[in-house]
């Protein structure tokens, strides 16, 4: 059966034509494009959500050490606060913003005449209450139809305060996805951030970690292991992070990536801008930590370091055998589907066959083609215009670029370690499954109708649709309240959850025993 | 936790921080999603209708579907006329609700969009209906929103020949509990009564292994016509219920009571006591019965709620129904909170607080947590009881917590529950007992320990 005409089927013309190159059946060995990035379409329901979210709830919002003001009514900041269970602990001055909401609450009349007073007003506030070293503002979406201009104010309470202060103009409707936001973040972190700090002692081995958000305390878990190691982690982009780790991040020898998605500008600028090379990582489910890990040795060359990789990925990998071998047992041969953002949706496939489970069916809520296809795709992208209207910001090598490699080692690392690369979801899934981009509500439902997964990762939106449908449904975006699910722990927690998810004695119970005749 | 809040108290007109209130247009998707087979529809960025769908989702763990005009720069320039037009058709040709109820957001609002004739010049199939309210957030808060949603449902919908020997019952913003427990009640006191909106198995559904997009229940649109009809209209909630109020008397000729959430004893029975006047139907024993059960346990465990210092925050209606429970538990209210503007709130409560013989409180709309918070550290209290983010001063301040109002984050099952009727209070009685009580037994030496209490 055709899976694709199913679903498609049911749409008129027009949402037809819209969605048709947003879902593909895999081919193994074949190049496949598929259309990513482009606008939801009015009335269908659409998990993604706006460049405010991207900016402010994703790749801002988790620094501890800054307060973060929302400029706009009162919605954008409430919903964004406490909500992403991107955890943190207090920095060295004791310092933790992030259970904070900060807001200009703008009213009517702040609209009619602007809104530019109020936010200096909250500034002069959030400064007397909080004496912080750092402000960042975020705007929403009727602070860029009035004009607001949120950078003269910034530039002003700098020099009024002392402070670092950034203006983020990420207005909901900017872009298609929280993807434009993720990009406007990126680029005020790189203009004014990074590279900012050149003070104290960088240690040897030094990596930054990417797109790492902390999620259940995932970074903690991730960190752990490379500490053990003998690593240095200078900053994390941006779970439990903080402005002064990120203002000396341009001096580490190697940028991991975690979420491709959100960070991949950050990177690339840095790479430009410093010579800090990237090297997409995985440290979700046990063999690609394991490949993670040992790339990096392989990028530093130290055979200490190797060795003492190999003793900790053995140690860690004992430590938790029996446990995952015991939940694998009752996992193994069990179907999955995930939905999440940017890169999950690739990352928890490793995972997931760890246990045994295949992934059948998997796509991105806000995924460009590259996350899909590999960044070689990347010249043939052509810019729309709702990527135009996010700025592209061009660096140049600043006078502390330092190349780690010689072009020769690099060459080496670039096919024996993929360095600076990322092959994409696409590549990743077996023949037959399925890649859906923007993955929305009816699809969702009709897929789970047609393809019978075990499982479906997803977000809290389709939580209770696919859960009412019968299937089991974990949160990938929030994990259930649960975690870490990196690291070698991770993989436990992660293990733990399924089986629970799929083994409740609840889901026997669904039928009285006075209508299973009826069933059956 | 919340270890930058300091107790020196600085007066602020510029900030928010930790906001007790959340913007107009989630309120009005909840209200819709109390309507039979509607889709809740928010005009701008699709940013909005995700997070509201989060919240609301995360209230009720339950699914709340709702659709969104999706603007991009170029709508936000041009206007959104178009992107209205393509979303009703969408909607209808792919999920085939019989109405679309679609509210503005701060984004459409601040460009102008005119709804009345957008939706004039839509093309809506034979049977079908697109209604609308205007919700910018900038204005108000989600309990206003709720209240336009109504509103707009009745302005549209509600036909002034129709004839009906119901009673008509906005419910207010409340919990499905509550609406099951306004049910009872009408069904008790024998009175017909029809409810607008109902989320009563729309955001309580069971579990049956299939998901239906519409459930069963929700007001009809069968129903929001013959509201136009109706005898008297019951409209619970003072702000949350005003704007639908006025819209009906004006629209439909058709009388209203505007009346407080019949939460606590005085407000239950007022309640009651106006559908005898309105009937002349007679209290039946078991409710009776079942005021006195509650009132015996008010008498039973009152040494534990004995001048127990108490915060209460939320929304207006809710924390003024809250208030009065507490005060007739034998609480002493030290602070009463809304993150909602507007003055009638403090002056509800200031009569209320009048008819018991208490300290003053601090009464205040238009306040957030951080407010709140500093309070409690200059003058402490013994209890909190209103809603999940009171949970980071509960962890900072080391005081017991009871969960009551919207949003609830961090429970299950809570929505199932009424807060309204004498069961609500009942339920709410028990709820602070025992967190009074387990905190006495965690803080007191061993040989203070009692089994017996």
């Amino acid at each position: 059966m055709d899976y694709k005409t199913a679903v498609l089927g049911k749409y008129n013309a027009r949402i037809y034509k819209s969605r048709k190159d947003h879902i593909l059946e895999v081919k193994e060995g074949q190049t496949q494009p598929i259309a990513a990035n482009t606008r939801a379409i009015p009335g269908i329901m659409t998990n993604r959500g706006c460049c405010y979210a991207g900016c402010k709830g994703v790749v801002v919002g988790p620094l501890k050490d800054t307060c973060v003001i929302t400029h706009g009514p009162i919605g954008c900041g409430f919903y964004s606060w406490g909500t992403r269970r991107n955890k943190a602990r207090p920095d060295a001055d004791g310092n933790n913003y992030i259970q904070y909401c900060f807001s200009t609450d703008m009213q009517e009349p702040d609209i009619v005449f602007g809104g530019e007073k109020k936010l200096r007003k909250a500034i002069e506030e959030v400064m007397a209450i909080f004496k912080p070293k750092n402000i960042m503002i975020c705007s929403t979406c009727p602070v860029g139809l009035i004009g607001d201009d949120i950078h003269a104010v910034a530039s002003q309470a700098e020099k009024d305060y002392g402070i670092t202060c950034l203006a983020f103009s990420c207005e909901g409707y900017k872009g298609v996805s929280q993807s434009a936001g993720h990009h406007i973040a990126n680029n005020g972190l790189m203009k004014r951030i990074i590279g900012a700090d050149d003070s104290g002692h960088i240690g040897q081995f030094s990596v930054n970690l990417l797109g790492e958000y902390n999620i259940g305390g995932d970074g903690w878990e991730t960190e752990r292991l490379l500490k053990k190691i003998g690593y240095n982690v200078v900053a994390v982009f941006t779970g439990d992070g903080a402005v002064t780790d990120i203002a000396r991040s341009h001096r580490a020898d190697i940028n991991l990536i975690q979420c491709h998605r959100s960070i991949n500008y950050v990177a690339e600028m840095m790479k430009t801008a410093f010579g800090v090379n990237w090297l997409k990582v995985n440290f979700i489910g046990l063999q690609s930590i394991a490949r993670s890990l040992r790339d990096l040795a392989t990028y530093f060359g130290d055979n200490g370091l190797i060795e003492r990789t190999e003793e900790v990925i053995a140690e860690e990998e004992t430590s938790v055998a029996p446990t995952i071998a015991n939940y694998r047992e009752r996992l193994n041969g069990k179907k999955a589907a995930i939905f999440v953002g940017g890169s999950r949706s690739h990352h928890y496939q490793d995972l997931l066959l760890d246990f045994g489970v295949e992934t059948i069916l998997a796509g991105y809520e806000f995924g460009h083609r590259d996350d899909y296809e590999g960044r070689e795709i990347i010249p043939e992208i052509k810019e729309d215009a709702d990527s135009k209207n996010i700025e592209n910001l061009v660096v140049e090598p600043d006078r502390r670029y330092r190349a780690f490699l010689t072009p020769e080692r690099y060459q080496e690392l670039k096919e024996a370690i993929g360095l600076e690369e990322y092959a994409g979801l696409i590549r990743a899934m077996g023949d037959g499954t399925w890649v859906v981009d923007d993955l929305n509500h009816f699809e969702t439902e009709e897929m789970v109708r047609i393809l019978k997964p075990d499982v479906f990762f997803s977000g809290v939106k389709d939580k209770y649709v696919v859960q009412k449908a019968g299937v089991v449904c974990r949160q990938l975006h929030s994990y259930d309240y649960s975690g870490p699910y990196a690291g070698y722990r991770g993989a436990v927690n992660f293990g733990r959850d399924l089986t629970m998810g799929l083994f409740v004695p609840a889901w026997k119970l669904i039928n009285a025993p006075w209508r299973e005749s009826n069933n059956a | 936790m919340l270890d930058q809040t300091p107790k020196e108290i600085i007066a602020r007109s510029g900030i928010c921080i930790n906001p007790l209130k959340t913007c107009q247009p989630v309120g009005a998707l909840y209200a819709a999603l109390g309507v039979h087979r509607c889709m809740p529809h928010s005009h701008g960025s699709q940013g909005c209708v995700s997070y509201h769908r989060t919240l609301l989702t995360r209230h009720f763990k339950e699914p709340a579907v709702a659709s969104s005009s999706s603007f991009t720069e170029g709508a936000s320039v041009f206007g959104g006329g178009a992107n209205l037009k393509q979303s009703v058709k969408n909607i209808f040709d792919v999920y085939d609700p019989d109405i679309i109820a679609v509210h503005t957001t701060c984004l459409s609002e601040t460009i102008g969009d005119d709804l009345n004739s957008f939706i004039l010049e839509l093309d809506i199939p034979d049977g079908k209906r697109v209604v609308h309210c205007n919700t910018p957030s900038y204005v108000g808060s989600h309990v206003t929103g709720y209240g336009q949603m109504v509103a707009g449902f009745i302005k549209y919908l509600a036909a002034k020949e129709e004839k009906s020997d119901s009673i008509g019952v906005f419910p207010g913003f409340v919990n499905p509990g509550d609406i099951r427990e306004l049910k009872k009640l009408f069904k008790l006191m024998g009175v017909p009564a029809m409810i607008l909106p109902d989320p009563s198995d729309t955001l309580d559904g069971p579990m049956t292994g299939s998901y239906q997009m519409f459930p069963e229940g929700g007001t009809s649109l069968a129903e929001i016509r013959a509201f136009g009809g109706v005898k008297r209209v019951l409209a619970l909630g003072l702000l949350a219920s005003k704007e639908p109020a006025l819209v009906i008397k004006s629209r439909c000729g058709v009388e209203t009571d505007l009346l407080p959430q019949p939460m606590g004893i005085a407000n239950t029975d007022a309640f009651l006591k106006r559908l005898m006047d309105l009937t002349g139907h007679t209290v039946p024993k078991e409710l009776e019965y079942e005021r006195g059960r509650l009132i015996d346990l008010l008498l039973d465990a009152n040494q534990y709620y004995y001048q127990k210092k108490v915060a209460i925050f939320g929304d207006p209606d809710t924390v003024a129904g809250l208030l009065s429970i507490a005060l007739e538990l034998g609480l002493f209210p030290s602070y009463v909170v809304t993150g909602t503007p507007g003055d009638a709130f403090v002056s509800q409560c200031q009569e209320i607080l009048q008819e018991y013989d208490v300290p003053p409180a601090k009464v205040k709309a238009g306040s957030d947590f951080f407010e709140l918070h500093q309070w409690i550290k200059n003058e402490p209290v013994d209890l909190l009881i209103g809603t999940s983010y009171g949970k980071q001063i509960a962890k900072a301040e080391d005081i017991p917590m009871v969960r009551a109002g919207f949003p609830i984050l961090d429970r299950y099952g809570h929505a199932h529950h009424p807060l309204i009727g004498y069961e609500g209070t009942r339920r709410l009685a028990e709820l602070v007992a025992g967190a009074l009580m387990d905190r006495y037994d965690r803080d007191c030496p061993d040989e203070d320990l009692d089994v017996v209490m």
